[in-house]
């Protein structure tokens, strides 16, 4: 057993029996498959999985367009939803950092709400981050075919979160996985919520850009946590007709634990 | 001198910004000068643990400062009066300029020789001046390349950084006598040298910016490679220097580690070639430096932000430039798209406060909020915050408890309203949320295929079939039926 | 001034103040540089070099031409740079500790800045090749020299000449910038002008090409007097 998966092992004994799952929005609607995944390898680990069907959308949209108020409301609704003490995970890293971060910023004159966002946002967890520091899977028994992964960490992962390590940890762990860097790494994707919107033409070049530096390191997969990303950058991919699509992080673990052999991944589109 | 100005507005910025990313020169231009900024910049910082010490230094010296604005310029100003430096306060450009004429009048002065100046630039000293026959020349290299030309700075610390040398080579075979065509770095230099230093010679006027102000003992700190910074405080008989209310701290010591990271945040020198205290005007029995000392200090909408605590941390910044080089927006609409005098991520976030919200509300909203300029600020202004700040501000009357913004509401529309509030109502009650969400993966053909700015470079965002509750629930329900 | 300036400057100041006073802000704490210097004495890690290898290494960095020479000996490498250069006129300020010593070194190559500006204008653009200033301490961490310029060496002494020639004893040489403001206690009495100086002028300014000579001086040579260690085999 390496290093990596004693600490892993370690802090796995921390393993709370049950966890709720946030979906927000773009996993529900956009990106269900990569949700179902994110479930799976949880399950896998002896934890039960809560996904409380009230559960919409963390505010982000609204909340970075400048329309705080309406932002509020819809994270208000969010609030009663998660009342034991399990952690919360949250499969995208931006979605994650509204919660941790944002929240108690919404609710900073409302006591009663305040008190319950602080809550949550103690207890947020990103998925990439909830794997390596408390599943403590052994990946080491996943697929062995040889496959050449560039990862897209998103912004709030890497800047608000500090958990753009995460999804690295987990690849090193995975036989046959080789991590390929694309140039300016670290350079946001263009995504932006309604930035995207506002400023197609400048949104569009970043995001040409990043799929170019991508393209060019002749990857066989693209991994993110953050679904947001992935939507842009697949969009971008399919508008070029480029066979490449970005995959959840979950779903490209799962996909190696169950085909230790044959197709390194299957292809999952946003469509 | 050239006399064509490029009249550019912040109103124009989504036109600008389309037309510089469709340019791939200019695109190119800025990724190199960026990248090489940035690499330079991370090998003075090669560890960020010592970054953040420093960081955490200079915010407090910057906030510091701020919180006894008013007193520190006072005491600033006594120390000042008392080494013969006359003040002097403007609360817009016509009060700077207003200024400036007076003293050029006093003087029988038609010219001026300036060194590099932002604040300069943003009351458009040098357009106001030449309507009353003065000419205000300018001395760091690439300001005058620029003016030479008629063109505006793109960068605040590389002005010039959107020309290629091929550029300015010719430029100077045209516009000096007598200069010949060349690409070498070196011969140009000492071609655009030896003009100045004639100018440096018999110039009355000498104009400086200011990077750092101590209240305790009345100095001003410069701080340049070139010199030219020097020649203007050193060689003329009067020195006028302008700067925003904001660039005072109270002690001397303050300004060394706001100094260590001005420089290494800027250009990633550890300090620059010349770091210049001056403290008055010269003293009996000195034999050179200027007689005669001016030190306009100007609001120009700073004390707007200066009312608002989020807001306020706008006038910590150090205009390093740091954040603009990091801007992956920036990097690709270049400097000129915003049409201001501070490009980039402290411009989108001090332009409104200087030229009202309403004619600069694209800017607020040309950011990913990433958050690579706040990464990076080596004062912790905490950027993407104040772009939502102002994005809302921009959307929203306040509700009076804080003092308005000029133009505030401006950018307010009521179909983004309406459709924030329909976002509102279906995703914060679930008896709506569920049903839509239903619907919506069944009727996902009937996504539309043009989506606004989204299919500009991407195919149709479009609902997956089921959604991600529908699917977990048919799981479950294989689950335990097996 | 005229009248009504004076009552528009008046009508500024209060506006501006009255907007900044109106507002309640509570007084943040100040920063204790003290504290931060002494946990953290310089930005980068520094190499194990005592602290003159370090600051000649820096200093060269910037470019500046660094000579080494001893308390008995300087006079002679102030010669031969300027006879290596072929610098035919140069200035000096009178009355300082090397006047004497630069005097009988350099003849009548060497002139003195004993009028003002306006008059010694012409000879200083245009007919001086070096002007030669002391310095008053070094600073390792960077490789800068803290210049104070004083009536005898007036400021464009090491402005205006292309070539800088400047004069340090080792023993001068602090550790950072920081130490020497704090233990010189600058702030107590500044100069008229204080300067760091790091290298010969500079420019990046056409295409991100590196250029000297922008519009201060072109070349800065250090002498640099060894007094910090006895018996030093002083090296060109
Ligand atoms: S906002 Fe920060 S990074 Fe940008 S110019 Fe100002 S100090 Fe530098």
């Amino acid at each position: 057993m390496n290093t990596a998966l004693q600490g892993a092992a370690q802090t796995a004994s921390k393993k709370p029996s049950q966890v709720y799952f946030f979906a927000t929005c773009v996993i529900d609607m956009f990106s269900p498959q990569s949700g179902l995944d994110a479930v799976d390898l949880i399950e896998r680990a002896g934890i039960k999985v809560l996904f409380p069907l009230k559960q919409s959308c963390c505010g982000q949209p609204a909340y970075t367009t400048g329309f705080s108020s309406d932002a509020r409301l819809v994270a208000a609704a969010q609030l009663d939803l998660f009342p034991a003490p399990w952690p919360v995970v949250v499969p995208s890293g931006s979605c994650g950092g509204m919660l941790r971060h944002h929240w108690p910023k919404l609710f900073a004159d409302d006591p009663v709400r305040l008190e319950k966002a602080r809550d949550i946002a103690a207890r947020t967890v990103e998925f990439s981050e909830f794997m390596v520091n408390t599943l403590g899977l052994d990946l080491s028994g996943a697929s062995a075919q040889p496959v050449t992964v560039a990862v897209h960490t998103s912004c709030t992962a890497r800047r608000e979160m500090d958990n753009h390590h995460h999804v690295r940890r987990l690849l090193k762990q995975m036989p046959g996985v080789e991590v390929v860097v694309q140039e300016h790494e670290s350079e946001c994707c263009g995504f932006g919520g309604t930035f995207s919107v506002k400023h197609p033409e400048i949104s569009s070049a970043m995001a040409r850009d990043k799929v170019d530096a991508i393209t060019a390191t002749g990857c066989d997969a693209l991994i993110s946590a953050d679904c947001g990303c992935l939507l842009n950058l697949n969009g971008n991919l399919e508008k070029r007709a480029d066979i490449l699509r970005g995959e959840h992080v979950a779903t490209f673990i799962r996909n190696r634990l169950d085909h230790s052999s044959g197709s390194p991944n299957r292809l999952e589109t946003s469509k | 001198m050239s006399v064509t100005e490029h009249i550019v507005r912040p109103e124009d910025f989504k036109l600008r910004s389309r037309e510089s990313v469709a340019d791939p020169k200019l695109r190119g231009n800025f990724r190199g000068a960026m990248d090489f900024l940035i690499d330079k910049r991370a090998a003075q910082f090669p560890d960020n643990a010592t970054f953040t010490l420093l960081r955490k230094v200079g915010e407090t010296t910057r906030k510091h400062a701020l919180s006894r604005l008013p007193d520190l310029l006072d005491q600033l100003e006594i120390n000042l009066q008392r080494l013969g430096v006359n003040v002097h306060y403007a609360e817009n450009s016509a009060d700077a300029n207003r200024i400036f004429l007076e003293i050029a009048k006093k003087h029988h002065a038609d010219m001026m020789i300036k060194g590099k100046s932002m604040v300069s630039e943003e009351i458009e000293l040098n357009q106001a001046m030449a309507t009353e026959g003065i000419e205000c020349i300018e001395s760091d290299m690439g300001e005058y390349i620029l003016q030479i030309d008629g063109d505006r700075p793109s960068h605040i610390i590389m002005p010039a950084i959107h020309k290629t040398k091929q550029d300015i080579a010719k430029l100077f075979s045209e516009k000096i006598p007598g200069a010949t065509y060349t690409e070498d770095v070196d011969e140009l230099i000492s071609m655009g040298r030896s003009v100045l230093r004639d100018k440096f010679r018999d110039a009355r006027i000498g104009v400086s910016g200011v990077n750092f102000m101590i209240a305790e003992t009345g100095t001003i700190a410069l701080v340049e490679n070139e010199g030219n910074g020097r020649m203007c405080t050193t060689i003329p008989d009067v020195h006028i220097a302008i700067t925003g209310i904001e660039k005072v701290v109270e002690k001397l010591e303050h300004v060394v580690p706001l100094y260590a990271l001005l420089t290494r945040s800027a250009t990633g020198q550890a300090v620059s070639t010349y770091f210049n205290l001056i403290t008055g005007p010269r003293r009996v029995g000195e034999k050179d430096g200027p007689r005669e000392m001016h030190l306009i200090l100007l609001d120009n909408g700073r004390t707007q932000a200066y009312r608002e605590e989020k807001f306020r941390a706008t006038l910590q910044c150090i205009r390093c430039g740091a954040c603009m080089n990091h801007c992956p927006v920036y990097t690709r609409v270049g400097g000129h798209s915003y049409g201001t005098a501070y490009p980039g991520p402290i411009g989108s976030i001090i332009s409104p406060h200087l030229l009202g919200l309403s004619g600069t509300r694209d800017l607020p909203t040309a950011s990913s909020l990433c958050g690579a300029c706040g990464e990076v600020c080596p004062v912790g202004i905490p950027i993407p915050e104040i772009l939502m700040r102002l994005r809302e501000a921009a959307r929203n009357n306040s509700d009076g408890a804080d003092q308005a913004l000029r133009g505030q509401a401006s950018a307010r529309k009521m179909l983004e309203a309406l459709t924030w509030k329909a976002w509102r109502i279906l995703y914060s009650n679930s008896f709506l949320y569920r049903p839509f969400v239903f619907i919506a993966t069944r009727l996902r053909w009937l996504t539309p295929t043009n989506q606004a700015g989204w299919t500009t470079s991407r195919t149709p965002l479009r609902p997956a079939p089921r959604a991600m509750r529908e699917l977990l629930a048919q799981r479950n329900k294989q689950r335990e039926k097996n | 001034m005229s009248a009504t300036h004076l009552s528009d400057n008046q009508r500024a100041r209060s506006a501006i103040f009255k907007r900044l006073r109106e507002i309640p802000v509570s007084p943040l704490p100040a920063p204790d540089v003290q504290a931060y210097f002494r946990a953290q004495p310089t930005v980068l890690v520094q190499s194990s070099a005592n602290r003159i290898e370090r600051f000649i290494t820096q200093a060269k960095s910037w470019r500046t031409e660094i000579i080494e020479a001893t308390p008995g000996t300087w006079q002679e490498y102030v010669a031969e740079v300027v006879q290596k250069k072929s610098l035919q006129r140069l200035l000096a300020g009178r009355g300082t500790s090397f006047s004497e010593g630069l005097n009988r070194a350099l003849g009548n190559k060497l002139s003195w800045y004993d009028e003002d500006l306006s008059e010694i204008k012409p000879i200083l653009f245009s007919e001086t090749d070096a002007g030669i200033t002391t310095v008053r301490s070094g600073v390792a961490e960077t490789g800068s020299l803290i210049v104070w310029p004083t009536h005898n060496e007036p400021r464009s002494l090491s402005l205006v000449p292309p070539v800088h020639i400047a004069i340090l004893y080792a023993s001068d040489i602090v550790e950072t910038l920081f130490e020497a403001v704090s233990t010189q206690n600058w702030a107590s009495g500044m100069p008229t002008n204080a300067l760091l100086i790091s290298g010969p002028s500079r420019t990046s300014d056409i295409q991100r090409t590196l250029a000297y000579g922008a519009h201060g001086p072109k070349e800065l040579v250090l002498i640099l007097i060894r007094d910090d260690v006895a018996n030093t085999q002083a090296r060109a």
